[in-house]
């Protein structure tokens, strides 16, 4: 038995649909902003699979990338909640509707 | 077989770890599965010989961005448990587990019922390997990447320094203090004034 790209991939599904249900379910927003996360993850684990399947250097600079951003939008999105939350303690993300016409 | 079991353990930490993010109550514990998670993604790209990129991921992600979460975590005092058996909206839990389930579906079906069909039963999509930048076996990845990296894409290169220059300006811009406004403290729900 070998470990083929199909095996990498089906994991990659299966952590995306983990944070995906953690983003819709959960309420707090620093949950929220994990499951965002680990839905950047799995992308990471196929963009590398893809990288070694096909033979492209291609996918390991897309990880690059997706690492960098991830990482810029972590710090904005932070301190857009912590912004917010320093007025409101007890936020959850259904507080959140000011702008709701 | 050591791939395997190396792969089968790591999956059952990332996928376990994922789990405790989405379904722990404390925040703090949470963070800390997502911790645990992101090292077996590590390991899982060192399976794959992409071993300048486990070690990104283990000092920004783990190292850096947890770190952070934890930090907001804690000065803003979140981590008091969150209600999970309360849903605002009727039926919202399970519209989205369904929802997640019906991701991971359409993703395996994508996955096995597409391609030419042929190696190993089960092909990706788009599978054409290629030609233009060919990963080289004897290179280390490093040096692969560095190639790529500041030869084709050093544009996109430049624009990712350039959003982080960006996004530090504008969290140092979004929490600074500005006086005495920031004492007052709103009930959940009111508008703020």
């Amino acid at each position: 038995m070998v470990v083929t790209e199909t095996w990498y991939l089906v994991l990659s599904a299966g952590l995306f649909s983990i944070g995906l249900v953690g983003l819709l379910v959960r309420r707090n927003p620093l949950v929220m902003f994990m499951s965002i996360e680990l839905m950047l993850n799995a992308v990471n684990i196929s963009f590398v699979a893809f990288a070694n399947a096909l033979d492209d250097i291609v996918g390991l600079t897309a990880v690059f990338f997706v690492l960098v951003v991830a990482a810029a939008e972590v710090v904005v999105g932070l301190s857009i909640v912590v912004a917010v939350m320093r007025r409101r303690p007890a936020l959850t993300a259904d507080d959140l509707s000011s702008l709701k016409g | 077989m050591v791939d395997v079991i190396v792969f089968v353990v790591a999956g059952a930490i990332v996928l376990g770890g994922a789990l405790g993010v989405v379904l722990n109550r404390n925040p703090v514990r949470g963070a800390l599965s997502l911790i645990a998670s992101l090292f077996g993604v590590a390991v899982l790209f060192v399976l794959q010989e992409a071993h300048f990129l486990a070690l990104v991921q283990v000092v920004v992600y783990a190292g850096a961005i947890v770190v952070l979460f934890l930090f907001v975590i804690m000065l803003l005092g979140v981590d008091r448990s969150e209600d999970l058996s309360v849903e605002p909206l009727a039926g919202q839990r399970l519209a989205g587990v369904a929802m997640g389930v019906a991701m991971f579906t359409m993703a395996l079906l994508g996955l096995f019922l597409s391609g030419r069909g042929g190696d190993e039963g089960a092909v990706a999509l788009t599978g054409t390997r290629s030609v233009t930048q060919p990963l080289d076996e004897t290179q280390p990845d490093i040096d692969q990447l560095a190639v790529d990296l500041f030869g084709r894409n050093v544009l996109a290169f430049q624009a990712t320094a350039l959003l982080l220059t960006i996004a530090t300006v504008g969290a140092v811009v979004l929490v600074r203090n500005r006086g005495a406004e920031d004492l007052v403290i709103d009930e959940p729900g009111r508008a703020a004034s």
